[in-house]
């Protein structure tokens, strides 16, 4: 091992990457846009949904509470109604997405202290805004009662909720950007540093400057170090810039400790680095290392618990989900992240994501010894 | 005698298949070594076994005095190698390529100035240090390519198929380099299939189906075949060989193209 000719294969490789536009706008411009794209565009927030509000009451109570939906970002009032069965037309017409039934004696109920009882009706056809649209209802109705009586009721409403509960209780105004922000910050180090390192090797083997290469004395320990190089300082650089962009952005702060998010965020960005080898050393061409690459990262998008919740997915979906890095590193970050958590917590993903990282970097040296024979 | 390589039994097997069968031969130093063979022969096969990149599967050998497989990275910092892709990065000047292989082989700063001043002089790339080697054109990059090969003043150069794909001007000048070269001292190891290039050779090999058919100097060659067309001994091995009449000469196949006609030109 000597350590000016792998520094020489860092240094070529960050020419390389200075003069390929593409690789410059993955490793800079892709975090920025994956962060401005799910943080925003693949929210499971609502803004404006249209209610449709039957008032049975019609008090001074039952007003204040239809002014606190409508006041709020999350509903629009489309129309009121003079009976039941109108609210359920508007709903299957399409016409409102929730609807808002106040029951005669609301008022009497806030008054006695009783849990007052309203019906929100949600359009269950869209699944995402209406569960998100439920418990925002819930919010509402939760801060009513609160500022009307005064009473710390907690479940005015039985929703069944159970996602919701754990969201509003770590993400109070049930942002989804900020329960996004963590995610997104471990898909960015995984997707760009797959990427990336899945490229840098193929390249040399598809424009034949390999078969230069193992001519001289570099060692192939030299070769892999020194290519990797560049992409743990990018992968990393992306890491704190994400995190900072994401502060600034939404508003998400670290909670935890920055020192823990950081060795982890280290630990898993090898786990990253020896995928992308491995794609490296099996594919032949940049197109195949493009498939591979595809192959490893729409599944961990998806089954990781980045877009759904993991608890509702069938067994064996679940278990395939075990397999990436990245569903354990997700658990680390928005532990640490949004809930301030330490290791004494942490414990068993960590243990997780240290014995996939371990094996995926076994498999990956074994395999890239047999390819150089 | 002191050999550049000399190789004894060499045998290299890829699973059941033989690539490059008991191979033995002795090349003096400051000689050009003509390997010649057909397409998958397994010539490449044994170049990447003189050069300590492959373990061959038995058998033995010495490179410049060293031991094919102990001494493998003292070997490939002593030879420059050279292949038909011209391996260049080409996305790299023509400064950054010499560089990079520059200090691969750790010359010393002031050391690879100097040096680099003399391989662009020696390629004829004054002025274009500073452009990409992609944008070169092809007899260009070959002399870039050399020139990178040579940076460590290797004692063997090892060329594969140096000159595919480059116009004959170019193969010319390149192979006027070369001889300067072994001139110089050097010794080259050369694979082609052109046999004008082969006849400049000191010595040539021919390689056949992974065995070694014959070794010589193309001068004895001439003799013990009477004839000093290089082509048709190749042809001729091939022929007996393969036991089928392979093709054709040129000269036949135009003629049965045309068969009766005239030719209007
Ligand atoms: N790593 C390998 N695994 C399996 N077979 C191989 C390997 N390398 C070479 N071969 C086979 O060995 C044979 C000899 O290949 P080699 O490249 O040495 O031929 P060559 O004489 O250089 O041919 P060419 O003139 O086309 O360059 C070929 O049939 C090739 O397919
Ligand atoms: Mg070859």
């Amino acid at each position: 091992m000597n350590f000016k000719r792998m520094l020489t294969i860092t240094k070529k490789e960050f020419i390389h990457l200075k003069r390929d536009k593409a690789s410059l706008a993955i490793a800079f411009i892709m975090p920025i846009m994956m962060l401005i794209l799910f943080g925003f565009a693949v929210t499971s927030d609502v803004k404006n949904v249209k209610l449709v509000v039957f008032d049975g009451d019609k008090t001074k109570e039952s007003r204040a509470l239809i002014e606190k939906f409508a006041n709020s970002n999350y509903f629009q009032v489309s129309d009121i109604v003079n009976n039941y069965d109108k609210v359920e037309e508007y709903i299957d017409k399409g016409d409102a997405k929730v609807g808002l039934t106040i029951p005669d004696g609301f008022a009497r109920d806030v008054r006695r202290k009783e849990a007052p009882k309203v019906q929100i009706l949600v359009d269950g056809s869209d699944p995402a805004i209406a569960r998100t649209a439920a418990a925002y209802s819930m919010i509402i109705a939760n801060n009513f009662s609160l500022t009307i009586s005064g009473i710390k009721s907690s479940q005015p409403f039985k929703l069944g909720l159970i996602d919701a509960r754990a969201r509003v209780l770590y993400n109070p105004m049930l942002e989804s950007a900020k329960f996004n922000v963590p995610g997104i910050i471990g898909l960015i180090l995984q997707n760009i540093t797959v990427i990336l390192t899945a490229f840098a090797m193929v390249r040399e083997k598809e424009r034949g400057t390999i078969e230069q290469l193992i001519m001289t004395p570099v060692t192939s320990l030299e070769l892999i170090l020194g290519k990797l190089i560049p992409y743990v300082l990018i992968g990393f650089v992306d890491f704190l810039f994400v995190l900072a962009l994401g502060y600034l952005i939404f508003d998400v702060v670290v909670r935890g400790s920055l020192i823990l998010l950081i060795f982890f965020g280290l630990v898993f960005l090898i786990s990253a680095l020896a995928m992308g080898m491995l794609i490296s050393t099996i594919a032949k061409t940049q197109l195949q290392a493009m498939q591979a690459a595809f192959a490893i990262l729409l599944p961990s998008i998806l089954l990781s618990g980045f877009i759904f919740p993991r608890e509702s997915m069938p067994k064996i979906i679940y278990y395939i989900g075990n397999l990436f890095p990245i569903t354990y590193f997700l658990e680390i970050l928005r532990g640490i992240i949004l809930k301030g958590i330490g290791i004494d917590l942490l414990y068993k993903n960590m243990l997780s994501l240290f014995t996939l990282t371990f094996i995926i970097v076994l498999i990956t040296m074994h395999k890239f010894k047999k390819t150089l024979d | 005698m002191e050999y550049a390589i000399s190789v004894k039994n060499l045998t290299k097997k890829f699973g059941n298949f033989t690539a490059v069968d008991n191979l033995s031969f002795n090349i003096p130093k400051g000689k050009i070594f003509g390997f010649l063979g057909p397409n998958g022969s397994g010539k490449s096969t044994t170049i990447r076994m003189i050069c300590g990149v492959i373990t061959p599967t038995s058998g033995s050998g010495k490179v410049l005095g060293y031991d094919l497989i102990k001494e493998a990275e003292k070997i490939k910092q002593n030879i420059g190698y050279m292949s038909q892709k011209f391996s260049l990065y080409e996305d790299l000047t023509v400064e950054e390529n010499l560089d990079f292989y520059g200090s691969i082989y750790q010359i010393h700063k002031r050391d690879l100035e100097l040096r680099k001043k003399e391989l662009i002089e020696m390629a004829g790339l004054k002025g274009k240090e500073n452009s990409l080697a992609g944008t070169l054109s092809g007899g260009w990059k070959q002399r870039l390519a050399l020139g990178c090969a040579l940076i460590h003043r290797p004692k063997l150069l090892v060329l594969d198929e140096p000159t595919a794909g480059v116009d004959p001007v170019s193969r010319r000048e390149f192979w006027h380099l070369v001889s300067r070269l072994v001139k110089e001292g050097i010794t080259a190891l050369v694979t082609t299939h052109y046999m004008d290039e082969a006849s400049i050779c000191d010595i040539i090999g021919f390689i056949y189906n992974s065995k070694l058919i014959t070794i010589d100097t193309p001068e004895n060659l001439y003799k013990t075949h009477g004839t000093e067309n290089l082509e048709d001994i190749f042809i001729k091995y091939v022929k007996e060989l393969s036991n089928k009449d392979v093709v054709s000469s040129f000269k036949e196949i135009k003629a049965s193209r045309n068969g009766d006609e005239k030719n209007e030109f």
